[in-house]
């Protein structure tokens, strides 16, 4: 879906916001729509994408890998090279710099594992901006290094202690500041979530990681993938990277934490295992009990601990475009340790659902198929919170 | 869903303007919001908001935040909260309105939960996350069962105000100023400007309330003052609930009415 009219992939996303959010989300769309054509707009951004941030990211061929999984070959998007260590840059410089053509003084963000807060530091010091990032207090003590590294930036880091304290309660906050501060200020919001037009917007940014591949793909196999692989929180390097495929004959899988597993409860497969509702502004699949509260959601990984999911996914689970399947906490903790062991590579726990969904495609496939994996972030904010895991469950 | 508009009308006829409270139902627990409507019923409300709690209240301050935590916890659902509300309706006809978030609706299905609540004796809606664009089905849901409260902000422009005071019934509600509900900004020129503007572009047809941030009996006096035909109190009562024994609960919040309720005669 190109530019989704009145917001709206099929019946998912829309606007469901305060009318105090109204004026600046009209702004921010007629913006969004001027400059994203806009030449000067797009030879800036692309300049801070190549040399800041490091753009474009090789595809890596797992030989390793794909030859002790013994079927398709692996190739890995190599996200966690970017500045930063994620996808999340990539997002964020594009809204960032639209913040600074819009004169916004003040930019203010959410974060879950931090990923996309460190992005958001990253990108206002870079165009000289202040930033300031809400993060679920749970989230501040498991990824305790990226507080430290926002800190450094020189960002405001404010722990939310309301509700589960993850990254829906950092949202929830994130859009209360805007609220009351709402004429001076830019939310860079890091996910495909949100009230339009941050689904699309996002989506269009974070779609450098897929139209990327296909033109390394066709280079190495001279046609696009067979399978494309990426996890799903929110959904935002997934969704960058099957937009530029969904017209493709590519099969498509989405990865989603399963936490315990999916009859425990504790998990956050929202598209595998939720129902229609209305958080953050949008209509979208959600985690909630039989009266619409939304319930407490659990992963292993603060960056997919979310309740709802961006709402382009929602249409293509509906339409049954892109599949959505899920790695539970043990199968993650097993992708992570194999990835890092056989090509030395760490990954972050987020895209190590992709990775465990690749292992599984992998030894059902043909040595002649393809399958790509967006490795969105690298794993060293990780290392504590595996080492943890692996001790408690006497692994180590 | 007469009993709003009946309200204002009789208001108007003793030259009065409508002072409106809101509480969180289940805070902190149901007997504790009886006494409360009891209380707040003595001391001459004209009508009461009953807030049902969402676990993500991303309009609400820290003091509406708490107290939706609380009753949640303490276990308040949609079946106890129509019971609370048939149990209101035995003892006053004042009209009650629902503040709530949109997805409770939803999810159920605005048409059955609505019918539900006006079966239990609720007059009116107040979503504050449900914007105009978004409402069809909504109103579809409402149109002769209850009115659809919508709300405006300083910052919304002279013909959204025009369209929002269409799709609204009962009143306009009136975001006072930029922030959460609760919020200690004391009175703001932009606000009692945009009293003014709302008054001008809706011309009569429909009642403005004001709320968000309004308090004290000055507060209160100032706004109606500025030309609000109504003024809405929230965290206030909900600060006297949490700190006030259930022993006195009654008369504590009957007498913090009454000195709101005075300076809404003119």
């Amino acid at each position: 879906m190109k530019y989704p009219k009145n917001g709206r992939f099929g019946e998912f996303g829309g606007k469901y916001i305060p009318e105090t959010l109204v004026p600046a989300i009209e702004e921010l769309e007629e913006n969004y729509l001027k400059f994203k054509n806009d030449k000067e707009f797009k030879k800036e951004l692309d300049y801070y994408l190549k040399v800041y941030a490091g753009r474009p990211t090789p595809l890596y061929y797992a030989k390793n890998l794909s030859e002790k999984l013994g079927g398709g070959k692996i190739y890995l998007k190599r996200e966690d090279l970017l500045h930063g260590g994620a996808h999340k840059i990539n997002n964020t410089l594009g809204q960032a710099l639209l913040a600074k053509k819009m004169n916004k003084k003040r930019i203010i963000a959410e974060t879950g594992a931090g990923q996309h807060g460190v992005a958001t530091a990253m990108a206002c010091a870079a165009l000289g901006m202040k930033a300031e990032v809400y993060m679920g207090y749970r989230d501040t003590i498991r990824q305790k290094q990226n507080v430290l590294r926002m800190n450094m930036l020189g960002c405001k880091v404010h722990p939310v202690k309301s509700g589960s304290k993850t990254l829906k309660d950092a949202i929830n906050e994130a859009i209360r500041d805007w609220i009351t501060n709402v004429e001076n200020t830019y939310y860079l919001l890091g996910s495909a979530v949100g009230p339009h037009p941050y689904p699309v917007m996002v989506r269009d940014f974070q779609s450098v990681i897929g139209n990327e591949i296909k033109s390394q793909m066709k280079k190495i196999n001279n046609k696009y993938p067979d399978t494309v692989i990426a996890c799903v929180g929110g959904g935002s390097n997934a969704i960058g990277t099957f937009y530029p495929l969904v017209d493709s004959n590519s099969e498509i899988i989405g990865v989603e934490a399963a936490g315990h597993g999916l009859k425990s409860k504790m998990h956050s497969a929202t598209l595998s295992a939720g129902s229609k509702g209305v958080l953050h502004g949008m209509m979208t699949y959600l985690l909630q009990d039989s009266e619409g509260q939304v319930t407490e959601t659990h992963s292993i990984s603060a960056g997919l601990d979310y309740p709802g999911v961006g709402p382009e996914h929602s249409y293509y689970k509906d339409t049954k475009r892109i599949k959505y399947h899920s790695a539970t906490d043990a199968e993650v903790i097993d992708a992570f340790l194999l990835l890092t062991r056989t090509e030395g590579i760490i990954p972050a726990l987020e895209s190590s659902h992709a990775i465990a969904e690749a292992i599984k495609v992998a030894r059902k496939s043909k040595k002649s198929e393809s399958i790509v994996v967006t490795l969105s972030g690298r794993g060293d904010k990780d290392i504590e919170e595996v080492q943890n895991y692996l001790r408690e469950h006497g692994k180590n | 869903m007469a009993r709003i508009k009946e309200k204002f009308a009789d208001l108007e006829a003793k030259n009065q303007k409508a002072l409106i409270s809101y509480i969180m139902s289940g805070f902190p627990n149901e007997k504790a919001t009886m006494s409360t409507v009891r209380g707040l019923v003595k001391g001459g409300v004209d009508i009461i908001e009953l807030g049902f709690p969402f676990s993500d209240p991303l309009a609400d301050g820290p003091v509406i935040q708490n107290a939706s935590t609380v009753s949640l916890e303490r276990g308040t659902n949609i079946a106890k909260f129509f019971s609370l509300v048939k149990k209101i309706r035995k003892e006053t006809d004042i009209p009650l309105i629902l503040m709530t978030y949109t997805n409770i609706l939803y999810h159920k299905g605005y048409g059955k939960f609505i019918s539900e609540a006006k079966k239990a004796g609720i007059d009116g809606f107040i979503l504050p996350d449900m914007s105009i664009e978004e409402s069809k089905e909504y109103l579809q849901a409402a149109k002769n069962k209850a009115d659809t409260i919508f709300l405006i902000s300083p910052n919304t422009s002279k013909t959204r105000i025009q369209k929002i005071s269409k799709a609204s019934s009962g009143f306009l509600y009136l975001v006072a100023v930029f922030g959460t509900t609760g919020v200690k900004a004391g009175i703001k020129k932009y606000t009692l400007d945009a009293i003014k503007q709302a008054k001008k572009q809706t011309n009569g047809k429909i009642p403005i309330g004001v709320g968000f941030g309004v308090s004290t009996p000055d507060d209160v006096r100032k706004y109606i003052k500025a030309g609000a035909d109504a003024v809405i109190v929230g965290s206030a009562y909900l600060k006297l609930i949490e700190k006030t024994p259930q022993d006195q609960l009654e008369s504590k919040i009957a007498s913090f009415t009454k000195s709101l309720k005075k300076q809404t005669l003119l």
